[in-house]
């Protein structure tokens, strides 16, 4: 890395908002003073708990959003691994993911600020849709970004937003994932960025937002770690999450940072290959912990799947929510750091483990969560004897997808396909 | 004014004070400017900035799309290197881009293409931080910055770089000689304004109002606000961001620009022309428009001046 910054610790940003080598601000010049001022504002607000904010986003969270959610002993999944497995039930909060936990957090401290209006981009939807509730819930207008593909391959919560009042605009551009959607976010909040907050759906993009969202997404862990030491008397020997842009992956691992005798494993979509055609501009992947490169892309210095040239590569994964070239810069530097441990699995392996769960233990997962459980049936053996699963969504929306992808494959974990025809 | 006179005249190309610690400016020949192109949209009062996309159609279109504007009386002239996330542009660069990186246009045809070109107006590469970061082995600025001295660029335009993420390239920038030109946006006010003012060289780009390039009917109202704002410091100021016509060139001159600077304007005839012949005539007629169109502005303002003379200092 060509750039020397101060940082103060394992895991708190520098005064230039940077962890390690990575964040940073890099945007437009008109987005500055809206950064500087949502710096201010997440620094009152969220820090101090000025106007008594945070006490009111832990009320709404609780009354609105149905936390705590449960930690839950996955009795079958302990039996056939021979460990204590244990379940974080994000997929239980309002709206069926953790996406809520930020979304709420972000259009209150919007209101706090006195802005008049939403924007949002969304991948799987699941940001977009609990961007969505949250602005019906505190009366806020919102607009979401989404590329064309993800529109059609997630169609319930386009719906879902809608209903909530939401006006969802497709992105046509590149390959229409969420990358593009970044983009078109990006460019309206640059055009309207005096009265419009825009809600970033992961810990990624320029300081203050990665920061923010883990603050806001950090419930997960903090439950999640009162909770083991509740159920099983002591911390666990590994965490275990998947990782798109990162936001569920640092909400669990940020509690669990210091305590260096746990194991934090953060698993990436592997999609059907880990190689690259540098020449197509393809990345079948979405594996960037595992397999980037340092660069700046939407707003922050982090890990990216690029070219040698520094072009952006298109990624892939079966999971529209795992679909990105970019990861969280914290994530970066724990990675770079050996506090957290890259993993990945690959698209089969996913949907075996979104069968399994659901056919084990009656929970049916979010295809980003199936990562995290396809990586247990691999890796169990080196995970200990108490592990943490973060389940960071249920799989209600991805079933259209689950349908099409298992009926291309023979997967020792899915149900008989015909069931579904007769 | 000739050619010759926007040259600098010799001696040590940088200052160790930038532009708003400098005493006020002078139009005359033998002022010595702290760079080529600083000379150039001071030395030829009102400057004509033109911007193109390198590679769109190809990167040899992109020569006698360049040479087309330097004859039209281009004072300076922007080339984009393409990047594949463009989040400051509007849908007319993002489209030209697109078209770039599908020719396979690389920073280093970039750069072979600015090695053959022969221009009386200075160059600048205006691109992503990411691309200037990636051009050597390991994420760096200085192999990127190094190669576009050698080509003979005068200076770099980065519109994801903010002045506080800035260091490291305008060190780099500084040892080679190049100037790094910072956009001022209308959101930019106070002591932000101030410490952006202080680092500026080569130009201030005064962004004409919010949102992303592209060309637009009118001159917004925030442009006559920014330049009002931005009197008082003593840097060559030009106006981008939705120029597309002489009337709003000699607007902006008029309400105390010392430069326009039009890229979608030029794009769009790039992406309209049925062929190279076309464009090339196209662009040089558009130039010729536009720079008659600053004139215009800047003859306006001489006769309000006779009527009525500016302080001479500055605060």
């Amino acid at each position: 890395m060509s750039t020397e910054r101060e940082h103060d610790g394992e895991s708190e940003p520098g005064r230039t908002g940077t962890f390690g080598d990575y964040g940073g601000q890099y945007v437009p010049e008109a987005l500055m003073p809206a950064l500087q001022e949502l710096e201010d504002a997440y620094e009152r607000y969220v820090l101090e708990n000025e106007d008594g904010f945070m006490d009111e986003f832990r009320e709404r969270l609780r009354d609105f959003g149905g936390r705590p959610t449960p930690l839950q002993r996955a009795d079958r999944l302990s039996e056939r691994y021979d460990r204590e497995i244990y379940l974080k039930r994000e997929d239980l909060v309002h709206g069926g993911a953790h996406k809520l936990n930020n979304a709420l957090g972000q259009v209150l401290l919007a209101k706090y600020m006195g802005k008049e209006r939403i924007i949002a981009e969304t991948g799987a939807g699941q940001h977009g849709t609990a961007t969505a509730m949250a602005a019906a819930h505190l009366d806020m207008p919102c607009e979401i970004y989404m590329g064309r593909t993800d529109v059609n391959r997630q169609r319930p919560n386009v719906y879902r937003m809608r209903m909530n009042g939401a006006e969802v605009n497709p992105v046509e551009a590149g390959s229409g994932t969420l990358k593009e959607a970044i983009n078109e976010t990006m460019r309206d909040w640059a055009t309207t960025v005096e009265r419009t907050h825009y809600v970033i759906g992961s810990v990624v993009g320029p300081h203050p937002f990665p920061q923010m969202v883990r603050d806001f997404q950090a419930v997960i862990g903090d439950e999640a770690r009162k909770q083991i030491r509740e159920k099983a008397g002591r911390l666990p020997d590994s965490v275990v999450a998947c990782a798109g842009g990162g936001s569920n992956t640092m909400g669990t691992f940020h509690a669990f940072v210091p305590d260096d005798e746990v194991d934090l494993y953060a698993v990436e979509a592997g999609g059907s290959s880990l190689e690259i055609d540098e020449d197509e501009g393809l990345a079948p992947n979405s594996a960037t912990l595992s397999t980037g490169t340092d660069g700046v892309l939407h707003g922050a210095m982090t890990k990216l799947l690029q070219s040698g040239d520094g072009q952006i590569m298109e990624s892939h994964s079966v999971s529209a929510g795992l679909d990105y070239a970019g990861v969280g810069p914290e994530l970066s530097h724990l990675v770079e750091t050996s506090r957290v441990t890259p993993a990945s699995v690959d698209d089969e392996d996913a949907l075996n483990g979104f069968h399994r769960l659901s056919r084990l233990e009656g929970i049916i997962p979010a295809l980003e969560s199936s990562h995290a459980l396809g990586y247990l049936e691999e890796a169990h053996e080196n995970l200990g004897d108490i592990v943490v699963v973060n389940v960071s969504g249920r799989g209600d929306k991805d079933l259209e997808t689950v349908l099409e992808e298992t009926e291309k494959r023979d997967l020792e974990a899915a149900p008989e396909v015909e069931v579904f025809d007769q | 004014m000739s050619d010759e006179d926007r040259q600098p005249e010799g001696g040590d190309p940088r200052n160790d004070e930038r532009g708003a610690k400098r005493p006020a400016s002078d139009t005359d020949a033998s002022v010595e400017y702290d760079s080529d192109v600083e000379a150039a949209i001071r030395g030829d009062h009102p400057a004509l900035i033109t911007y193109i996309t390198a590679g769109d159609p190809s990167l040899e279109d992109t020569k006698a799309s360049v040479e087309a504007l330097d004859r039209g009386g281009s004072d300076l002239i922007e080339l984009g290197l393409p990047f594949s996330e463009p989040i400051a542009e509007g849908s007319t660069i993002q489209a030209a881009i697109n078209r770039a990186l599908e020719a396979g246009t690389t920073p280093a045809g970039f750069f072979e293409l600015v090695d053959d070109l022969e221009t009386d107006a200075p160059l600048l590469v205006m691109t992503y931080y990411n691309m200037i970061l990636q051009f050597g082995d390991e994420p760096d600025v200085r192999p990127f910055v190094e190669r576009a001295a050698e080509a003979g660029l005068s200076g770099i335009i980065v519109p994801d770089l903010p002045a506080e993420e800035a260091d490291p390239l305008r060190e780099a920038c500084d040892d080679n000689g190049l100037d790094l030109v910072f956009i001022i946006a209308p959101t930019t006010e106070g002591e932000r304004l101030d410490t952006i003012m202080s680092q500026v060289s080569g130009f201030a780009y005064v962004q004409a109002r919010l949102g992303t390039t592209g060309a637009r009917a009118n001159v917004s109202s925030a442009t006559h606000d920014s330049l009002a704002r931005l009197s008082e410091y003593d840097v060559p100021k030009a106006v981008g961001f939705g120029v597309s016509e002489g009337d709003h060139a000699a607007e902006i001159i008029e309400a105390g620009a010392d430069g326009v600077i039009v890229g979608s304007a030029l794009v769009d005839i790039i992406a309209s022309s049925r062929t190279p012949e076309e464009a090339v005539d196209a662009l040089e007629a558009k130039a010729r428009e536009l720079k008659r169109g600053a004139r215009r502005g800047a003859t306006d303002v001489a006769a309000d001046a006779a009527e009525d003379p500016p302080e001479t200092e500055h605060p």
